[in-house]
């Protein structure tokens, strides 16, 4: 079929007005990535950031990955907070939804219900925050973990992939003489490890995006996490953490990035590793969107 | 991160009749419980987990009505004397800073719902008129990007664009013969400023839900409009619109059911005293005057407060879901 002019005038406009909209998504992003690179003697010499530098240099990244800096302690920290929190995630989330599945257990109504309930209603931020405290969490690297461990949602997500995986298969293998255990190990988990691996990324984008929780519950800079880092140093400066060694060093720079790029640098570094797997990742969450849309 | 469409989970928790229903009664429910004794073992750490994380602060709310001091043990949590009974949500009530956060958080969200709720359908109505795949695919990729930023790296994204320092906005002010401003310290910008950032975080994301119900569409209906002289954005306007509104209309129910959550991560990371006339909602309100001037009682009241209100109309929006046909989130 010919487009008549009528048509392609169409698609021309369409076009042209989702390209402007994509560069809005862009630009905020992209604009932040050069003020990043901008050296101090360029800052001194234009007055102002551009959307792109002229001569681009890395000595922002170098001031704040310096050697025993506090940046790099806090990768440290959010990295152990993503494996171990996606490890026990699943940990706990795989055989509860595993159980919620199973149509003849007893009680499965009231106990979907009970997990269900949080979801509309919780004690919010100051229980929270007394129990936190009355369970000795607070300041410790567990305070990130333990009171985030399941999300229900995702729980009853992966519930419904199982409730499509057909019972029969449990019954054949408990004939061929499988224990329990067995059958969830060898039949169930090999069968489930789309959502487990789809959800798995959902705990661990979730685990390096959070801050409010460590934000309240920890006070020990060297226990901090990237996100409460990059927050600092946005608001109040890298000043504050001039007591780490790394940081301490940029008095002694010939040519000091200016403040801007500094903060802008901490961002990047910050979303980095979202950045490289995100092209990767990001259908599964797309997907996500439709599992949830799947019948229960 | 929280599911920002969540709303579209169904969790239906009665799919199927249980097959005990012949045989009720103790003994068979024993028996039961005594073949399953496995998965009831699978399920007692993860369950476990539930009840101390997330139904004891339900418990804890106990001290909404008390005048708890933090350096008594757990016993005193539950002894009479400290009982204040609805003192608490009184004093707020009656404070002057009722009405301003209450206003603040609505109208919040109600900017958030009036602006941000039908770009992501245009969005969508525009990404699917799009025939170049390789044009489709980068856009619907740029676009959901800013959402997998975590909410401080957005906020200093946004920062970073407003500073009066040369940040990006204020240059092209400069350049067009302007004056640089500190936007984020404007009373009469400060809620604008929320909104956008909302749109452009949020907005490619809540996209996909459109397009995945635009996806169902039968092709056959654009052939038979085009047949009958349709133009492209007719067949827009009269076949996909259409065709989706029952989503748009479910999805903006549910997302005036949980109105009350008008962004505390997102204000709490931008606002300054000078614009807390007009960004102070109930959560931000909570955290200050609750968490970090240690008024524990005050702020649980004003919490609970909060999430009655929340799940009164979670539960009406749910009805009104129901009542639309739809089977709604229980």
């Amino acid at each position: 079929m010919k487009l008549s002019r009528g048509e392609k005038l169409f698609d021309w406009i369409n076009i042209f007005v989702l390209a402007i909209l994509t560069l809005f998504f862009l630009i905020p992003f992209l604009s932040v990535v050069s003020t990043s690179l901008v050296s101090g003697r360029e800052y001194a010499l234009r007055g102002l950031f551009i959307l792109y530098p002229y001569r681009p240099v890395l000595s922002s990244y170098d001031m704040l990955l310096g050697q025993g800096s506090i940046v790099v302690n806090a990768y440290m920290v959010t990295v152990a907070r993503v494996v171990v929190g996606t490890g026990l995630g699943l940990a706990f989330t795989f055989p509860l939804a595993y159980v919620l599945s199973k149509r003849r257990l007893y009680g499965r109504v009231p106990i979907t219900m009970f997990i269900f309930f949080t979801m509309l209603f919780h004690g919010g931020l100051i229980p929270n925050f007394v129990l936190v405290e009355k369970v000795r969490l607070l300041d410790s690297f567990w305070s990130m973990i333990w009171p985030v461990l399941i999300n229900p949602w995702w729980l009853l997500i992966m519930r419904n992939f199982m409730l499509a995986i057909p019972e029969e298969l449990e019954e054949a293998a408990i004939m061929d003489g499988a224990s329990p255990l067995v059958v969830l190990l060898r039949v169930y988990l090999p069968l489930s490890m789309p959502v487990i691996a789809t959800i798995g990324l959902w705990y661990a984008v979730f685990h390096w995006n959070q801050w409010f929780d460590a934000a309240i519950y920890i006070n020990d800079p060297k226990k901090l996490p990237l996100q409460l880092i990059l927050r600092g140093i946005l608001e109040y400066g890298t000043g504050q953490y001039s007591d780490y060694s790394g940081l301490a060093e940029m008095t002694e720079l010939t040519d000091p990035p200016p403040a801007e790029s500094l903060k802008a640098a901490m961002i990047v570094i910050t979303t980095l590793p979202i950045l490289m797997i995100y092209p990767f990742i990001q259908r599964y969450f797309v997907r996500g969107i439709m599992l949830g849309s799947i019948k229960g | 991160m929280q599911q920002p469409l969540g709303e579209q989970i169904r969790v239906r928790l009665e799919e199927d009749a249980p097959v005990f229903a012949e045989k009720k009664g103790f003994r068979e429910a024993w028996r039961q419980i005594k073949r399953d004794r496995f998965l009831y073992a699978l399920a007692a750490l993860p369950l476990l987990y539930f009840v101390i994380f997330r139904y004891l602060p339900m418990v804890g709310l106990i001290i909404a009505f008390q005048n708890y001091d933090p350096f008594l043990g757990i016993g005193a949590m539950f002894s009479l004397e400290n009982f204040v009974g609805f003192k608490h949500f009184t004093n707020f009530f009656d404070s002057i800073f009722f009405w301003n956060v209450v206003r603040n958080t609505v109208l919040i969200s109600f900017y958030k719902l009036l602006f941000g709720f039908p770009l992501p359908i245009i969005l969508a109505l525009l990404i699917n008129e799009v025939r170049i795949t390789v044009f489709q695919r980068t856009v619907q990729t740029i676009s959901y990007l800013p959402h997998f930023f975590s909410m401080v790296v957005a906020a200093g994204i946004v920062r970073a664009m407003l500073t009066p320092q040369g940040g990006l906005l204020n240059q092209a002010i400069v350049a067009f013969g302007g004056e640089a401003q500190a936007f984020l310290t404007d009373p009469n910008l400060f809620r604008s400023i929320l909104v956008t950032m909302d749109i452009w975080q949020q907005a490619g994301w809540n996209s996909i839900i459109f397009l995945a119900a635009m996806a169902t569409i039968n092709p056959e209906m654009y052939e038979a409009a085009a047949m009958d002289g349709a133009n492209r954005f007719q067949r827009m306007w009269y076949v996909t619109l259409p065709s989706i509104s029952f989503a748009i209309v479910i999805i903006l129910i549910f997302r005036i059911g949980g109105m009350l959550d008008a962004g505390f991560e997102q204000i709490l990371l931008l606002y300054s005293p000078s614009v807390y006339s007009v960004s102070d909602i109930i959560d931000t309100y909570v955290y200050r005057a609750g968490l970090i001037g240690r008024q524990y009682s005050f702020g649980a009241a004003v919490g609970l407060f909060k999430s009655v209100l929340a799940l009164v109309l979670m539960y009406m929006a749910n009805k009104v879901a129901q009542y639309l046909g739809q089977e709604g989130l229980w």
